[in-house]
């Protein structure tokens, strides 16, 4: 198939020309513009936050010596001795790792509960009353904004040392996060079956919960899940205020220079997160394919 | 109007059998799963010993606590100030970290994503270590940053890479393996080599999903950046934990107030950013 190509007269073609250059000139200029804010900014960061290059340089071989040094002694010959006796406290730290999980997941649980509550009371499609939906965000927001160690620190004060202060941040922090995340979800459904049952005489809790419940309860599970993903990670870290869990035993570990325990309990949390990450994952694919099926 | 149906439901019930009979397999399943869920937290109560006498006493502690921080008030100009400059350091330590774990994150993350080297055990090593790198809490990285270049927020910044390093790295790599396959087949086709192709065909497409999510990431990093002065990091995380601990609840609510300030406007200037760039697209 042969199709004649239109040929522009030269004024016509040089005017494109000089447009396309324009064009490209144009976003060039914004690149470098960037590029420059990024720089100038960088340079300030910098100047703000003490960064010494040359501090860094002179320390940087302490990097791998560290590592070198958290590393257990391994010889092939002796390989179940030395693995024993770099996991010497196995029973006592597996214990404890227990007990971060069972913190992260009763704080999840909780702030779940909590948030599930609230995020009907922050979605505009179901409640009317705007101070209501203002005042539930504004709760959620605070809740969020504020980091659960900080929570954690003030709860050891009240509560004393122990899980509880760290149960009780992880809920807080996670009803401010999932509560967020459940409003955007329940904003996003489908409006008809709310006003079904509203037409058919049903009150603002038959509402939620023929209405709008049945719509979002995977994706919240899917979310909560995925909270619980990040609770654990919170959770290892909660024993450095002294909220309970294996994080006071690593604290414990790098300020005492227990070199080798520290690499062994890093290593521990590193697998358990990695384990549960993996886990979650499936269900939540799980989960998600099951509400793609009944579609 | 309403007895219409009430009359009729007898009837409706006696046609429907199958609709209306309850379905006891799903309702064992949803028992057994609430049931589950319920056990566990009460094995939970148990096994780390939650005191329930001190819930009380500290929820009154608690309330003593929250008064005595109303108003917040910073004390005095100079401490005014001395805040502000620690607050300048935290959003420091969240900028620079999240600069340099994005470009270190960069290269990485085209050796883990498939589309770009066909090599699997690359792929599989990449992938492991940067999970392993994303596995430690920043928190935990600060620990370890603070023990090589001493206290202060360059150890903070060092410790953000850290942590970011193993995140973008996890997202560069699904959002390049996501990516439209035509263009760099169309690069190739026009007698590109393999650089050419990622170069042109898919770092563009890639890009602004890219720089949407370092922006996303700013924002969470200046609510982590906030915290890990708590081991000595810099930032105002250090002048939160002190005034924590000498108990001046003014000056903790008034920190408090500071954070929550900053961070909804580093929110709110990231997301600015974020629309200019991709418009209203959610984030995977």
């Amino acid at each position: 198939m042969r199709t004649a190509v239109p040929e522009f007269p030269e004024a016509r073609l040089r005017e494109l020309a000089d447009r396309y250059a324009a064009a490209v000139a144009a976003k060039r200029r914004r690149v470098w513009l960037g590029l420059a804010v990024l720089i100038a900014a960088t340079i300030a960061a910098g100047w703000m936050g003490d960064v010494n290059l040359w501090k860094f340089a002179e320390n940087f071989w302490r990097l791998p010596a560290y590592f070198a040094s958290i590393a257990p002694k391994f010889s092939f010959s002796t390989a179940w001795v030395d693995l024993s006796e770099w996991f010497w406290g196995l029973p006592r730290w597996t214990q404890l790792l227990g007990d971060t999980l069972l913190i992260a997941y009763m704080g999840t649980l909780t702030g779940a509960i909590c948030g599930f509550v609230l995020c009907f009371l922050a979605s505009a499609n179901l409640v009317r009353s705007r101070t209501t939906v203002f005042v539930t965000r504004r709760v959620l927001e605070f809740c969020r904004t504020v980091p659960e160690i900080v929570f954690a620190l003030i709860f050891v004060l009240a509560f004393g040392l122990g899980a509880l202060p760290g149960v009780l941040a992880i809920a807080i922090h996670t009803t401010g996060a999932l509560g967020k995340q459940f409003a955007e979800v329940v904003e996003n459904i489908d409006n008809k079956p709310i006003e079904g049952v509203a037409a058919s005489g049903g009150n603002w809790l038959q509402i939620v919960r023929f209405g709008a419940v049945p719509q979002v309860l995977s994706n919240f599970v899917s979310y909560a899940l995925l909270r619980f993903e990040i609770n654990v990670r919170g959770a290892a870290v909660m024993g450095f205020v002294g909220a309970g869990g294996i994080g006071q035993e690593l604290i414990e570990a790098v300020r005492k220079f227990y070199y080798t325990d520290v690499s062994a309990i890093l290593l521990l949390i590193v697998v358990t997160v990695m384990l549960i990450d993996f886990t979650t994952e499936r269900v939540r694919h799980r989960l998600l394919g099951l509400e793609g099926s009944a579609r | 109007m309403n007895s219409f149906g009430l009359e009729n439901q007898v009837s409706i019930v006696a046609r429907h059998p199958d609709i209306f009979r309850p379905d006891w397999w799903h309702r064992g399943k949803i028992a057994i799963g609430v049931g589950g869920a319920v056990a566990l937290f009460l094995f939970g109560i148990v096994q780390l010993d939650i005191p329930f006498h001190r819930l009380s006493d500290g929820m009154v502690r608690l309330g003593g606590f929250v008064q005595l921080m109303l108003p917040p008030h910073p004390g005095s100009w100079a401490e005014v100030l001395k805040y502000l400059h620690a607050l300048g350091e935290t959003v420091s330590i969240a900028f620079l970290g999240t600069l340099g774990g994005a470009l270190l994150a960069l290269p990485i993350s085209l050796l883990a994503a498939r589309n770009v080297v066909a090599n699997r055990i690359i792929h599989l090593l990449t992938r492991r270590s940067l999970d392993t790198i994303r596995g430690v809490d920043t928190l935990i990285w600060a620990l370890i940053w603070v023990g090589i270049v001493g206290l202060g927020p360059f150890a903070g910044i060092l410790a953000v890479i850290c942590s970011d390093f193993g995140t973008f790295g996890k997202l560069f790599s699904e959002a390049i393996e996501a990516a439209d396959k035509n263009p760099a087949e169309g690069v190739r086709s026009s007698g590109g080599n393999h650089l050419h192709s990622v170069r042109f065909g898919l770092l563009p497409q890639v890009f602004p999903i890219l720089l949407s999510q370092v922006l996303y990431y700013f924002e969470s990093n200046t609510r982590s950046a906030t915290i890990i002065g708590i081991v000595g990091a810099g930032g105002i995380g250090l002048q939160l934990a002190e005034q924590i601990r000498v108990l001046e609840w003014q000056k903790v609510s008034f920190l408090i107030l500071l954070i929550l300030m900053t961070v909804s406007a580093i929110d709110w200037i990231s997301s600015k950013l974020r629309f200019a760039i991709i418009g209203q697209r959610p984030i995977a």
